[in-house]
């Protein structure tokens, strides 16, 4: 092909400005604050790692790693729990009220959680669940569910319905059939769910900082108290920002091939 | 695929309805019912019927505010959407550079969207941040936190940064669900690039496109976190846009009947559009 040549340099190009914030903040998360400030360098010169060492040894800065990944990782398996017999139930029966219900569940998706900042603090402080990580978790169901429920039924509408009915043929019962057979087949769809889910979880703050207060705090509310009376810590800022994104990071490399053949079964 | 007639298929069904009415059902309820009064205190409410909404709508901070996050989804849409499809067609097909790719694009996803928001923050800051300094040096007079079209054209940069991967991945994949055949067809037709784009390609994307602009839409319609840590709504509130209005409204200053009847046709607003977009979409696919 004559384009490859053109479309592997745009490719390279475009890239290569996607990486280049990223870059800043890591090449600032090693630099000491008086190079930062001082002048302006491409990479550090004055190599350190004091600002990874104020995060990883004050408990007030790494507990909001570990909030986080908390309410994360609840939220993810309450997300699959309730999505995967729900997709299934939507993708292979036909039942009373199924369109609609299904509807209204993808309208929570478009519900901005600044509507619910107000009425989510309230209903869990009654409930007693205030600053834990269930609440922010269970709130972030409110996203999740929805989209979890839309990309699983994408990946089960694509399993012939004949598997089915020959596990029950086979003497399967229902609770058998999905687990060993049903489950395993759809692994990459889970991948994919799981994926977006963790993602949303992990890079949503409005109502993760609204609903906690001190034990449960995540890192995003815990970075801003970098800015101190004699300014931004901008070293330390920056280190924490890097810290944040190499979750995803991982999650991502754990699931890149599901991604690359379940992207286009499922919707996003 | 025909689907089975069966009620009891409501008990799969029912731990997402459980779980979405108590975290759904029952705050919107709550958002409803502030929305009709006026409240002192506890146990201090009065029916106002529909007051709030009346004041809402006629609030000339909120119109602005709405204007402007109307202007702001629209750039979005039209830069993300041709600039993500562009990508896609120039992303390699196989082989680990395609994964490679495929997990590069994906990285500013990952990012919270405060970090999204510090990260611009830093980089576009004249004295500490690449971008700014750049800017600078090459005899632009550039400053986020001073200039309104700085701050508009940051805010819509870092949007972009964000958000094109999306649109860039969806279309990839759906790029990749074209059957080799219909290339080979268009070799033999001798079609042009153009024409193999415009009566193969597209066409195929339609479906992932409807998905891409409805979730730009949504999501730039509900931006809150990472405008309000890069420019805190300013200058002046020149990109104060909805959800920061009404956070204010709710949290800063409680002014809890008002921010309910705002909230609801916020919410309206965005399932109004949603489906208008919707709508249009699935429509045009028929007329053919």
């Amino acid at each position: 092909m004559k384009m490859s040549k053109r479309k592997g340099f745009g490719i390279t190009a475009y890239i290569i400005l996607l990486m280049l914030p990223i870059y800043w903040l890591l090449n600032m998360s090693f630099k000491t604050n008086q190079e930062i400030l001082g002048t302006l360098t491409l990479f550090p010169h004055d190599f350190t790692l004091a600002n990874y060492a104020t995060i990883f040894t004050d408990p007030s800065w790494y507990s909001g790693y570990i909030n986080s990944m908390i309410y994360v990782s609840i939220n993810v398996v309450i997300t699959l729990l309730v999505a995967l017999p729900a997709a299934y139930a939507f993708s292979r029966y036909k039942f009373v009220g199924d369109k609609h219900l299904f509807f209204w569940l993808l309208s929570n998706r478009m519900a901005p959680p600044a509507v619910f900042l107000l009425p989510f603090f309230q209903l869990y402080s009654s409930v007693g669940l205030f600053d834990t990580h269930i609440a922010v978790a269970l709130a972030h169901c409110l996203f999740n569910v929805p989209l979890a429920v839309w990309i699983l039924e994408g990946f089960i509408s694509g399993v012939p319905k004949e598997y089915d009915e020959m596990a029950y043929i086979d003497g399967y019962s229902f609770p058998k059939f999905f687990v060993k057979i049903f489950i395993p087949m759809i692994r990459s769809g889970i991948g994919v769910a799981a994926f977006f889910a963790f993602m949303f979880s992990w890079v949503e703050l409005l109502l993760a900082r609204t609903l906690t207060s001190v034990d449960a705090q995540p890192i995003g509310a815990i970075m801003t108290r970098t800015m101190g009376a004699s300014g931004i810590d901008w070293g330390v800022l920056a280190a924490a920002g890097v810290l944040t994104i190499l979750p995803g990071l991982l999650v991502v490399w754990f699931v890149r091939n599901h991604i690359a053949t379940g992207f286009a079964l499922g919707r996003v | 695929m025909n689907k089975v007639p069966n009620n009891k298929a409501w008990w799969l069904v029912l731990p997402v309805f459980i779980l979405v009415a108590f975290s759904a059902l029952i705050p919107l309820m709550t958002v409803v019912n502030y929305s009709v009064q006026d409240i002192f205190g506890p146990g201090n409410a009065y029916y106002v019927g529909l007051e709030w909404f009346e004041s809402v709508l006629a609030d000339e901070r909120l119109q602005d505010s709405l204007l402007r996050q109307f202007i702001f989804s629209g750039a979005v849409l039209m830069i993300q959407i041709p600039l993500g499809i562009g990508i896609a067609l120039m992303m390699p097909t196989t082989g680990k550079r395609a994964s490679l790719c495929l997990i590069l694009l994906a990285i500013p996803l990952l990012i919270p969207w405060n970090v999204v928001g510090t990260i611009w923050q830093i980089f576009g800051r004249g004295d500490i941040g690449l971008f700014g300094w750049g800017l600078n040096e090459l005899g632009f007079d550039y400053n986020y936190t001073a200039n309104t079209g700085d701050a508009w054209a940051t805010v819509l940069l870092m949007d972009v940064w964000h958000w094109t991967p999306l649109v860039a991945l969806l279309c990839y994949s759906g790029l990749r669900a074209i059957p080799e055949a219909f290339y080979q067809a268009a070799e033999i037709d001798r079609a042009s690039k153009w024409a193999i784009f415009r009566y193969i390609q597209l066409p195929r994307l339609k479906s992932v496109l409807v998905i891409a602009v409805l979730l730009r839409f949504m999501d730039s319609f509900m931006i809150y976190t990472e405008p309000f840590v890069l420019t805190g709504g300013g200058p002046g509130s020149s990109t104060t846009f909805l959800s920061q209005t009404l956070t204010t409204m709710a949290i800063g200053q409680f002014d809890i009947g008002r921010a309910a009847a705002f909230s609801l046709i916020y919410f309206l607003i965005v399932l109004l559009v949603s489906w208008l977009f919707f709508t249009a979409i699935t429509h045009l696919d028929k007329q053919k």
